[in-house]
């Protein structure tokens, strides 16, 4: 990475997701390039959707757009749809983010993951390792509903996908 | 000759697009109005799914709002399962599950399409659609295999669904159907036959779901908030 490059990933560092505050974009795996012009006045990100219907993506380009106007003169953002994104790419940074923010990280690797074989491993409030479904889809598009059978809290669940 | 029928041909984009639009459409109805509150927020997280998918392709074969709000019925080529009216949520989540096992079969297909959006948006939806499916099944079994009056409004769904599946039975189509409701402990219907009455009511009701859907987009074009 160039050091001008760098302003751009310093940018994006603080571009958050509208519904999961404590996750930027870079920790949740969704910016797939950063291509800077040679003078360093514009910038191109290459972001893809987590989900096809989720609204948080929009916003979120806007943010990007918005933040790395203070730095550049022309931003683009380019959306690129393959690969589909998948929780693999999410950060480690990000997976510690949600626990400490009390949503239980996808528990695995996406590859070969069937819908239904898909748990947390703990309760991300007291770390139980008994906890079931209370129902498979949530509040977006990346969660799922769950309960803690020890401390008796519901959270909720970012899902492998 | 024997009444037997041939497998459905895989669909063109326009029609996955508009069948996943209108089932789309179809839940959001249930919402604030499902059996559950966890309902309420599945039925719409699958309709958002739907409607994202919908976007895709419809982005991919021209201006998405044009398509979806300017289309008059007669252009829709959904197949009519998908926007059938929801009935009871027995009827809703049978539909779904017809629905879903199309959609897998249609989605595996094409992830190989020439266009690059496409591709994109099948590869996204084949795991988007594994959820729906788990749940559109699960609620299959639990109500196929539940209470006396949750089988008997199980049985009724099929009745009315089953002359609409002809449509969408590509090959797959019936073996994943067929796994669904032996788990479900329901009898499995010979292959449907295409039914032009039942298909021709469809049309109808497709007509009244958008008159609905499209009302405010044409009383307000360019309509913005």
């Amino acid at each position: 990475m160039t050091a001008a490059a760098a302003r751009a990933w310093d940018a994006l560092a603080t571009v958050m997701d509208p519904e999961i505050p404590v996750l930027s974009v870079l920790d949740l795996g969704i910016i797939r390039g950063i291509e800077e012009s040679a003078d360093g006045r514009e910038v191109e990100i290459t972001v893809t959707p987590t989900f096809s219907g989720c609204p948080a993506t929009e916003v979120i380009t806007a943010a990007i757009r918005t933040a790395l106007a203070a730095s550049y003169d022309e931003v683009e953002v380019r959306v690129q749809l393959l690969p589909p994104w998948t929780t693999d790419w999410m950060s480690e940074a990000g997976r510690e983010a949600l626990r400490d923010f009390g949503i239980a990280a996808p528990n695995g690797r996406a590859v070969l993951r069937l819908a239904g074989s898909d748990r947390p491993d703990s309760c991300p409030q007291c770390g139980s390792i008994d906890v079931e479904e209370l129902a498979g889809f949530g509040s977006t598009p990346c969660k799922a509903l769950w309960r803690c059978t020890s401390c008796r809290e519901p959270f909720d669940y970012f899902k492998v996908h | 000759m024997s009444p037997t029928s041939e497998a459905a041909e895989l669909p063109t984009v326009e029609a996955v697009a508009d069948g996943c639009l209108l089932l789309s459409h179809r839940l959001t109805e249930w919402v604030s109005d499902a059996p559950t509150m966890e309902e309420d927020v599945a039925l719409g997280n699958i309709a958002l799914d739907l409607l994202g998918q919908a976007r895709g392709l419809l982005s991919s074969l021209g201006d998405e709002d044009q398509l979806a709000y300017f289309r008059d019925a007669d252009d829709f080529h959904n197949p009519a399962i998908c926007a059938t009216p929801n009935g009871d949520f027995a009827k809703t989540m049978l539909r779904q599950a017809f629905a879903d096992c199309w959609l897998e079969l249609v989605w595996a297909a094409l992830a190989d399409h020439e266009v690059d959006v496409v591709r994109g948006v099948a590869a996204k939806a084949v795991k988007e659609n594994a959820y729906h499916r788990r749940h559109s099944r699960s609620w299959v079994v639990r109500l196929g295999d539940g209470t006396e009056e949750s089988r008997r409004r199980m049985l009724l769904a099929l009745e009315d669904l089953w002359p609409l599946t002809a449509e969408i039975a590509v090959p797959g189509w019936r073996e994943a159907a067929t796994d669904v409701l032996v788990e479900a402990t329901i009898p499995v219907p010979a292959a449907a036959l295409a039914d032009d009455a039942a298909i021709a009511a469809c049309v109808e009701e497709r007509r009244a779901l958008l008159e609905e859907m499209q009302s405010l987009a044409r009383a307000h074009p360019g309509a913005s908030w």
